[in-house]
């Protein structure tokens, strides 16, 4: 009752929603950088949007399900096939035991998800099945997946092999790119920007550097610089604050981030847009857009009504056989 | 209170500010709200985080606005219950402080910086251990790492500037120097602190239920000992 992997693929770990409530002991929450396709795959599955999925990278892994199993993939489209015959994006399909699920190619975005009907069966550490790879805990065996590891699925994974190739309805699908606007809203020292490094800020175009992992996303551009550089004391900081390093270029912290840190917060990615930064790689390009508060409110909770509606079922559509 | 300052740290949390010092006294504030805010959780309440001189508190913008329509967002609904919370706020008997005492190895191979801590001083070692040791430290913060904990305040005499070039692993256990902070590294890790001594006890233990030793607010002092 498990899935092979066959080949580790460069970075593939198993992730939840994240693990709450440690952040005071410098434990990050961790978990998916694209909340949006992983809460999207396991709703389509009807599984619990909390479920554990595997997070992969390019290149991706090759995996046999020995068992067979129903599953669906979203996020980034790494050409996924199924013995060699394409799969879709965002639709339910069904393994046959000993099937392989094969990756072709880096079409778009950076991270893809696998969810299997009935979930996978992991440990959880402190409450989440997050892999958190400096402490060694959660996911599997705290570390990433490599050859020859074998993760197990739940028994009702077993239950209903059956599938009618459920899809996602697109237009609850973010609009992912490798060039996104994401909204922003002021941080603590937003005040601090000059005038001429807002207008930079706001109107310029970041590129994603190669010093990019799933703790932060270090950006390339012109400098954006502070009118008052005051000494500063650490302080909580969050996935998707924007921060201005000594050097004025700046950082997005993404998943793993540290839970604390001193640089100057200018602005923080909104909720609803984590899912566009989560799914750059090097050479991608970001700008932002100022929003208020209210309005990044309004976008998270406009994605929860439509993520229940999702969970409801009703508005799946069903793909012609 | 003096000036207090809240700020969004994204749609999902906001940071209260008690000033951009560290001080005993602004940390007391910070804990005692976080505890207070964690003994006592508001509904959409997902967890705070106490730092030098502010509390962080993160929440379920959802459950927030379904629990407190009147008010116009999530951010004034949570700034106003902890606006509440300030007012009646007892900063020392919320958490009894606890008094940790650490073994700690002061020698040149567990402490490879403890020359440089001493030459910048101009003492011998002798005097930076008798120093570090004499004081008893308050944790005001963990973060960088799981269980890693920012104390101070080291005396003046003694307080040296972290290494212009980081080391690429300092051992578990080591105990570091960064101006006027100290801390223990809960993990190998790159780090660029002056580590003056190690100890073998773990800070962090994440199979344990509670997965680290030091919690914020508590009191530290650093035994030293012999192997």
């Amino acid at each position: 009752m498990s899935i092979l992997i066959q080949k580790p693929g460069i970075l593939t770990t198993i992730q939840d929603l994240g693990r709450h409530g440690f952040r005071r002991f410098g434990i990050n929450p961790g978990g998916v950088m694209d909340p949006a396709a992983a809460r999207m795959v396991n709703a389509l599955l009807g599984n619990n949007e909390r479920d554990a999925v595997l997070e992969m990278h390019f290149p991706a892994p090759q995996i046999i399900f020995e068992k067979g199993a129903v599953a669906a993939i979203g996020g980034a489209d790494f050409l996924p096939h199924l013995d060699g015959e394409p799969l879709q994006l965002w639709q339910e399909f069904r393994a046959k035991p000993g099937s392989m699920l094969t990756f072709a190619g880096k079409g778009s975005g950076n991270r893809a998800y696998l969810a299997i009907k009935g979930g996978l069966e992991i440990d959880q550490w402190l409450g989440s099945s997050s892999t958190n790879l400096i402490a060694g805990r959660g996911g599997f065996s705290g570390r990433r997946l490599e050859a020859k590891d074998r993760v197990d699925l739940r028994a009702s994974a077993l239950e209903n092999l059956d599938s009618t190739g459920t899809r996602l309805s697109p237009w609850i699908i973010p609009p992912y790119s490798s060039t996104p606007t994401v909204r922003v809203i002021p941080g603590a020292e937003f005040q601090s920007l000059s005038d001429r490094s807002l207008e930079i800020f706001l109107s310029r175009q970041f590129e994603i550097s190669g010093k990019s992992d799933r703790m932060g996303f270090r950006l390339i551009g012109e400098a954006v610089e502070l009118s008052d550089r005051a000494e500063m004391i650490s302080s909580a900081v969050s996935f998707g604050t924007i921060q201005a390093l000594p050097d004025n270029q700046l950082i997005i912290l993404m998943a793993d981030h540290q839970t604390t840190g001193g640089y100057p917060r200018l602005a923080h990615v909104i909720s609803r847009d984590l899912p566009l930064i989560g799914q750059l790689g090097p050479g991608d390009k970001v700008a932002f857009q100022l929003v208020t508060l209210d309005k990044a409110e309004k976008l998270y909770l406009e994605f929860e009504r439509n993520l229940k509606f999702l969970g409801a079922g009703s508005k799946f559509e069903s793909a012609p056989n | 209170m003096g000036d207090v300052r809240f700020i969004s740290l994204g749609d999902s949390a906001l940071t209260v500010e008690f000033g951009n010092v560290i001080s005993v006294k602004l940390n007391e504030t910070a804990v005692a709200l976080s505890n207070r805010l964690a003994k006592d959780p508001f509904p959409g309440f997902i967890e705070t985080v106490p730092a030098y001189a502010s509390t962080s508190i993160f929440y379920d913008i959802a459950e927030v606005r379904r629990n407190f329509p009147e008010f116009p967002n999530a951010f004034h609904a949570v700034s106003s219950i902890v606006d509440l919370a300030l007012e009646d706020l007892d900063t020392t008997a919320s958490s009894p402080s606890r008094l940790v005492e650490i073994p700690v190895r002061f020698d040149a191979e567990a402490g490879p910086d403890l020359d440089i801590v001493a030459e910048s001083a101009g003492i011998s070692t002798e005097s930076v251990i008798e120093i570090f040791s004499g004081t008893v430290y308050r944790v005001f913060m963990l973060g960088f790492l799981p269980g890693f904990s920012y104390m101070g305040e080291v005396d003046e005499r003694i307080a040296t500037p972290r290494k212009s070039t980081p080391r690429a692993v300092v051992p578990k256990g080591s105990v570091g120097i960064a101006g006027k902070q100290t801390g223990i590294y809960s993990l190998a890790s790159p780090g660029g602190w002056q580590i003056i001594g190690r100890t073998d006890v773990d800070m962090f233990t994440p199979d344990d239920e509670s997965p680290c030793l030091l919690r914020p607010g508590d009191n530290v002092r650093f035994m030293p000992v012999e192997e």
